[in-house]
């Protein structure tokens, strides 16, 4: 089912900021920022009217804050890196979008305090933040592993690490933290902080690996996925990723609207073989 | 005098011409969150097959120039289970429903219009014939005369009562007119039109096809010069034959175009992607130009662009 609280709006710019490889966004979303959950999504259209951009482009809500009646802001962290997040870098303060928010499901919180890992590549850390306060609140305690190929591509703002017990980077060129994949740092990380429960964020080929690393402890693995979206509504059927459903059976779940956030071990990584095509062998 | 936009679809009384395109908004299960269904000319479902299916790999989307590539694999969970949730569903909204069915063999399509008898809320059937045909290598029904007809007719023969039958016609075809005039010789009561162009895009950074499957349907405004080629050939020939017409609707004009070249009603699909209430856009902006332009009905406007100019 579609996120309940979701609604299209016109969402206002109020800042846009360039950190590192990464624009950070402000829209004012009024009373829809009381509605956002960590790992909800938003999707904004690009472009312009008569566009011939005609998708809309899905974006993790980096933070929400209700600021007072009509003030609530939902905040951004946009890779300008294809032309439809290149026009929404562009836009000044001022300028507005249209905007469906809150989509899809959000982080699952325990009831009871819990020792997390939250693991995200690139600006796959976005979510991350939001997630790392709330858990806190709840009295958890939050270790964060933040991974990409170059140190500018790493997304930490300062106040974002408030929540953080420790903050481990990785890269893949060495130019900052330690160099290497994510993955190898995990299990030290594990063992040392005893995690109960890993979060994470980042492109499907690094989820796949986290998973086998929670698989070997037995832990459980929160994640959000990232699958090309057309509507991000659930209407188009194309950001299916394929879940072992009860009795065994593969059932192609929408990322936008049974995710982003879903059990890791649930998901089948090898995409192909759950598919019509994949299972006759073509 | 009270503009008059109700329309009559091959026998289905709608109160206004603009419907959902088939594949492009579910079964309205998420649009209700944007809008009431009850305010749709028809909602046209997502094509239904015999069995359950899970579709295609991913990735089954590319974003083009003014359109996209899909390619689904028609993933969906077989007649009985729609059948037992989505339809009772859509009635209880209150929406009129036109079911789409697609079928891998001629046989599908006779069992598939058998289990279309007396449905709640359902208008008509539309019959997306622009399916590979299992029995035939894999050829597409509605690519040749023959094979559209003997899928329409497994249709006609099933279907009994009076449930309108609107056969799908794809735009990958020498002549449109002569399938269309078949179909409709095969006993379909109209044709919806168009249905997408085959298409693909090569990825330059990997250097191979960005789709999975490697080919996939284009959709949007990059296709609607094709669609009102398409709308205006076959008004042209078959007067009398009602059309359903669609391809790249994204607002009023759009839809305005398609009723000029001769379609009775219109679908909006690749729009309801990018804009959850494109729809009602439509259907707000078309009302609006025919008054402005002085009609007293949406049929007065029908196939307007065929009159001689004055």
């Amino acid at each position: 089912m579609i996120n309940p609280r979701a609604k299209q709006i016109t969402a206002e710019v109020m800042s846009n900021k360039k950190v590192g490889a990464y624009h950070h966004m402000v829209f004012a979303v009024g009373e829809q920022a009381a509605q956002a959950r960590p790992g909800n999504f938003v999707a904004i259209a690009v472009g312009g009217e008569g566009s011939s951009m005609i998708l809309r482009r899905a974006f993790a809500i980096y933070r929400s804050t209700e600021r007072g009646v009509g003030g609530g802001l939902i905040e951004l962290v946009v890779a300008p890196h294809g032309q439809g997040s290149r026009w929404l870098t562009a836009l000044g303060a001022g300028e507005s979008v249209d905007m469906v928010v809150p989509l899809g499901t959000a982080f699952g919180i325990p009831t009871e305090p819990v020792r997390a890992l939250l693991v995200g590549g690139g600006y796959g850390s976005a979510p991350l933040f939001g997630l790392a306060e709330l858990l806190k609140q709840r009295g958890s305690r939050v270790d964060m592993v933040l991974g990409a190929s170059t140190a500018v591509k790493i997304y930490a703002p300062l106040d974002g690490k408030r929540s953080v017990s420790t903050l481990t980077l990785t890269t893949d060129d060495g130019s900052t933290g330690i160099k290497g994949q994510i993955t190898d740092v995990l299990p030290a990380l594990i063992e040392e902080n005893e995690i109960e429960i890993i979060y994470s964020c980042g492109p499907m080929g690094m989820l796949a690996a986290i998973t086998k690393v929670s698989e070997h402890y037995q832990i459980l693995h929160q994640c959000a996925v990232e699958e090309s979206m057309a509507c991000g509504i659930g209407v188009c059927m194309t950001c299916v990723v394929p879940v072992r459903g009860d009795g065994g059976v593969v059932k192609m779940l929408r990322s936008c609207i049974d995710g982003p956030v879903m059990d890791g071990s649930q998901v089948i990584w090898d995409k192909r073989s759950a598919s019509d095509e994949g299972k006759s062998g073509q | 005098m009270t503009f008059s936009f109700a329309t009559n679809l091959a026998g289905a009384l709608l109160p206004n011409p603009v419907l959902t395109a088939s594949g492009c908004a579910g079964s309205g299960k998420e649009l209700v969150q944007f809008f009431s269904l009850r305010e749709l000319g028809a909602v046209v479902t997502k094509s239904i097959m015999v069995k359950a299916r899970n579709g295609r790999p991913t990735p089954r989307m590319a974003e083009t120039p003014s359109g996209m590539l899909n390619s689904i694999g028609l993933q969906g969970p077989g007649v009985d289970a729609f059948l037992e949730n989505d339809i009772p569903w859509l009635a209880s909204q209150g929406a009129r429903t036109i079911v789409s069915i697609a079928g891998e063999s001629v046989e599908d399509y006779a069992i598939l219009a058998r289990k279309m008898r007396n449905l709640s809320g359902v208008v008509a059937l539309e019959v997306n014939i622009s399916c590979p045909n299992v029995e035939n290598r894999g050829m597409v029904f509605s690519c040749q005369p023959d094979t559209a007809r003997a899928a329409i007719e497994a249709v006609r023969r099933n279907i009994g009562g009076e449930l309108p039958i609107i056969a799908k016609l794809s735009p990958d075809v020498t002549d449109i007119v002569a399938i269309a005039k078949a179909v409709s010789d095969a006993g379909a009561d109209g044709v919806a039109l168009i249905n997408t162009l085959l298409g693909m895009v090569i990825d330059t950074n990997t250097m191979h096809p960005k789709l999975a499957q490697k080919t996939g349907g284009l959709s949007g405004p990059a296709i609607r010069p094709v669609a009102i080629r398409a709308v205006y050939q076959v008004h042209a020939a078959l007067p009398q034959l009602p059309i359903l017409g669609m391809g790249g609707i994204t607002n009023g004009r759009d839809a305005f175009e398609f009723i000029l070249a001769g379609a009775s009603a219109v679908s909006v699909g690749t729009a309801n992607f990018g804009n959850p209430s494109a729809v009602i856009k439509v259907k707000t902006e078309l009302e609006a130009i025919l008054i402005e332009k002085g009609f007293a009905s949406l049929q007065e406007a029908i196939g307007f662009a065929h009159r001689e100019l004055p």
